[in-house]
C-alpha cells in the first residue's frame, strides 16, 4: 500500500551472543565507574588482610598445620567473593529500579535471560578480580604458601560457592528501596560475616552465636575456603556443599517472587 | 497489516479507569500523533501498544502480533516519559548497547548525528543536561532502525528553539518511511509533523482527523467578560464554538470575535471585564469536549 511497507522485511532478531558480550561489557563498565563499588570490592579484602592477617602470618594453628595467613586468606578469599555477589547484583538491581532505567530496557528486544547472565558474567569477572589482587597480597605479604592444587581448590571453590549470593543480592535489589539497598546489605552482611567466623575463629564468639553460625550461609561457604587450605572443619565438604546449594535454591525462589511481584506492579 | 492496533481496550488503575474503550489502527508509514491534555490516556495507551501494560479488557497488536514477542520488539524505538538510561556509560557506548538489541541497527555514527549530540559522543550520561539527556533518548531509539517509533511526550521540557529542533529531527526519520507515533500537548507539534491527529480526553478517542480538521473545530479566540444577566438564549445564532457561563462570568470560543460582541452589544446584553485571548489547546479540548 505504501512505499514503506515493502521495506519492512521478514521478522528477525539480533544475534544473541554480541548482544550478550555487549550488555555484559556495558554491565561491567558500570560497576567498575563506580569506586564505591569497585575500590572497595578490591581494596577492602587486602586492607583487612594487612590489619588482621600479616602481623601473625606466620603462626601455626593449634592442632594443624595450617598458618594463620593461610587460613586468614581463605576467610577474606570467601568473603570479597561473596561480598561483590550481593553488593553488585543489589545495588545494581535497585539502581536501576531507582533510575527507571527497567522500563526502557523493558520495551527494548533484549531477552531477559541475556539481562540476567549479562549481570551474573559480570560479577564472576569482578569476583575472580577480587582474587587476584588478593592471592598475591596474601603470597607476598602474608607469606602464603600452598600446593598449586590447593591455590586452584579454593579460588573455584569460592567462584562455585558463591552463586547463592547472587541470588541473594537480586532479592534484596528487588525487596529494598534503591537508596536502602547499600544500609540493607550492611547490616545484613556485615555481622554475618563477623559471626560466621571470617574475621575471628568462631571460638572467640559469643556461645549464642556459636550456636547460630553453622546455620549461616557465610559459615558453610567459609568451611568451603578453609577446607581448601588444609584447614580441619567441624563437618565434610558434601554437607557444607549441600547446606549452600539449599540456601541457593532459598535465595533464588524469594529472588523470583520478589522480581514477580515488582512485574505485578509495574507492568500489569 | 496494521504497524499498532487496539482493538475496544479498556484500562483500569483500581477505581479509575484510564481508558474507556479506545480502538485505534495505525497503517505502516503512517505519522500520528496522539494529542490529549494530561491524565487523558496517552501515556497508557502507549504503554498498552507496547505491551508495558496489560489492557484490562481488549487486545493490542503490533505488526498483528503480541506486543511483548522480541520479533515486534525489534523492529519497534521507544522515547518513554520516565524512563531512566545507566549514568556511568558514555554516549558512544550506550548507542553501540541498544544497537546490539536489533537486527538491522544504523551505523553508530548516524543514530549520535540524527539526535546532534556529535559533541557529546564521548560525554558520560550522567554529565548530559536535560536537552541532551532527551537527545540521548532520541538516539537510542532510532539507532536499531526500527519500522515504528514511538515517542511519548519527546519534547516535555524543552524551550521552544529545543523543541523547533527536535521535531526537525523527528520528521526527519519520518522522512525514511517510517512510522512515527507520538503524544503531545502541544497542537503545533502535531500541526507540523502528523498527517493524522487522535485526541483523547478522559480515556475516549473524540477525534481522528488530519490536523487542518481538527484544527478547524478550535476556535482561534476566546472571549471572556462578566455579564449576569445573560442567558444561553442571547447566543443564539452566534458563531460561538463552545460557551461555558457561570455566576455571571462567561467564557466563549469563536473565531470572530469581532462580530460576536457586535452582535452581543447590538442585543443589548452588558457586558464588563471584557478579555480577549488566543485559544490554547486546553480550550481546545474544551471546544471538542462540549459537541
Amino acid at each position: 500500500m505504501t512505499s514503506s511497507q515493502t521495506a519492512v522485511t521478514a521478522h528477525t532478531r539480533a544475534p544473541i551472543l554480541p548482544m550478550l558480550t555487549r550488555q555484559t561489557w556495558a554491565e561491567f563498565l558500570k560497576l567498575w565507574r563506580v569506586p564505591a563499588f569497585s575500590a572497595t570490592s578490591l581494596l577492602l579484602p587486602i586492607v583487612f588482610y594487612a590489619f588482621i592477617g600479616i602481623g601473625q602470618a606466620s603462626q601455626i594453628l593449634q592442632g594443624t598445620h595450617v598458618t594463620f595467613g593461610a587460613y586468614f586468606l581463605a576467610s577474606m578469599a570467601v568473603y570479597s567473593v561473596a561480598n561483590v555477589m550481593i553488593f553488585s547484583f543489589g545495588i545494581s538491581v535497585a539502581n536501576e529500579r531507582g533510575m527507571k532505567t527497567d522500563l526502557l530496557m523493558r520495551a527494548t528486544p533484549l531477552p531477559p535471560i541475556v539481562y540476567l547472565l549479562s549481570k551474573c558474567i559480570t560479577a564472576i569477572v569482578f569476583a575472580a578480580l577480587t582474587l587476584c589482587v588478593l592471592f598475591p597480597f596474601a603470597y607476598i605479604a602474608g607469606g602464603v604458601r600452598l600446593d598449586a592444587d590447593q591455590w586452584f581448590t579454593l579460588a573455584s571453590r569460592v567462584l562455585l560457592g558463591s552463586i547463592p549470593f547472587i541470588a541473594l543480592g537480586f532479592a534484596i535489589g528487588y525487596l529494598s528501596g534503591p537508596n536502602s539497598a547499600v544500609a540493607v546489605i550492611n547490616l545484613i552482611y556485615l555481622p554475618t560475616a563477623f559471626a560466621s567466623g571470617l574475621f575471628f575463629p568462631k571460638q572467640l564468639l559469643p556461645q549464642i552465636i556459636q550456636n547460630i553460625s553453622p546455620y549461616l550461609p557465610l559459615y558453610r561457604f567459609g568451611q568451603l575456603g578453609w577446607d581448601a587450605i588444609g584447614a580441619p572443619t567441624s563437618e565434610s565438604v558434601t554437607t557444607d556443599w549441600l547446606y549452600l546449594a539449599g540456601y541457593g535454591v532459598a535465595f533464588f525462589a524469594i529472588a523470583i517472587w520478589a522480581y514477580r511481584r515488582e512485574e505485578g506492579r509495574k507492568f500489569s | 497489516m496494521p504497524a499498532a492496533e487496539l482493538v475496544e481496550v479498556t484500562k483500569r488503575y483500581g477505581a479509575v479507569e484510564a481508558l474507556k474503550g479506545v480502538s485505534l489502527r495505525i497503517e505502516l508509514g503512517e505519522v500520528v500523533a496522539m494529542l490529549g491534555p494530561n491524565g487523558a490516556g496517552k501515556t497508557t495507551s502507549i504503554s498498552i501498544l507496547l505491551g508495558l501494560r496489560k489492557p484490562s479488557s481488549g487486545k493490542a497488536m503490533l505488526f498483528g502480533i503480541d506486543p511483548n514477542s522480541l520479533d515486534a520488539r525489534s523492529r519497534v524505538g521507544v522515547m518513554l516519559q520516565e524512563s531512566g538510561v545507566p549514568q556511568m556509560l558514555r554516549v558512544s557506548e550506550i548507542v553501540d548497547l541498544f544497537r546490539s538489541y536489533y537486527p538491522k541497527p544504523l551505523p553508530r555514527e548516524k543514530a549520535i548525528v540524527m539526535a546532534g549530540l556529535e559533541e557529546k559522543a564521548n560525554a558520560l550520561v550522567k554529565e548530559l543536561s536535560g536537552g541532551q539527556r532527551q537527545r540521548l533518548y532520541f538516539a537510542l531509539a532510532v539507532c536499531g532502525n526500527p519500522d515504528v517509533l514511538f515517542l511519548d511526550e519527546p519534547t516535555v521540557g524543552m524551550d521552544v528553539e529545543g523543541r523547533r529542533s527536535f521535531i526537525e529531527r523527528i520528521a526527519e526519520f519520518a522522512q525514511m518511511g517510517k512510522t512515527v507515533v507520538l503524544t503531545t500537548h502541544y497542537l503545533e507539534e502535531a500541526d507540523q509533523l502528523a498527517r493524522r491527529v487522535i485526541v483523547i480526553d478522559r480515556g475516549v478517542v473524540i477525534a481522528d482527523a488530519p490536523p487542518a480538521e481538527i484544527k478547524s473545530k478550535v476556535a482561534g479566540k476566546k472571549v471572556r467578560f462578566v455579564a449576569p444577566d445573560l442567558h444561553e438564549k442571547n447566543l443564539e445564532g452566534l458563531p460561538v464554538t463552545a460557551v461555558m457561563i457561570k455566576d455571571g462570568r462567561v467564557q466563549l470560543l469563536t473565531n470572530q470575535p469581532e462580530s460576536v460582541l457586535r452582535d452581543l452589544f447590538q442585543r443589548g446584553v452588558e457586558i464588563s471585564d471584557l478579555e480577549v485571548s488566543g485559544a490554547d489547546l486546553e480550550d481546545a479540548f474544551i471546544a471538542l469536549t462540549s459537541h
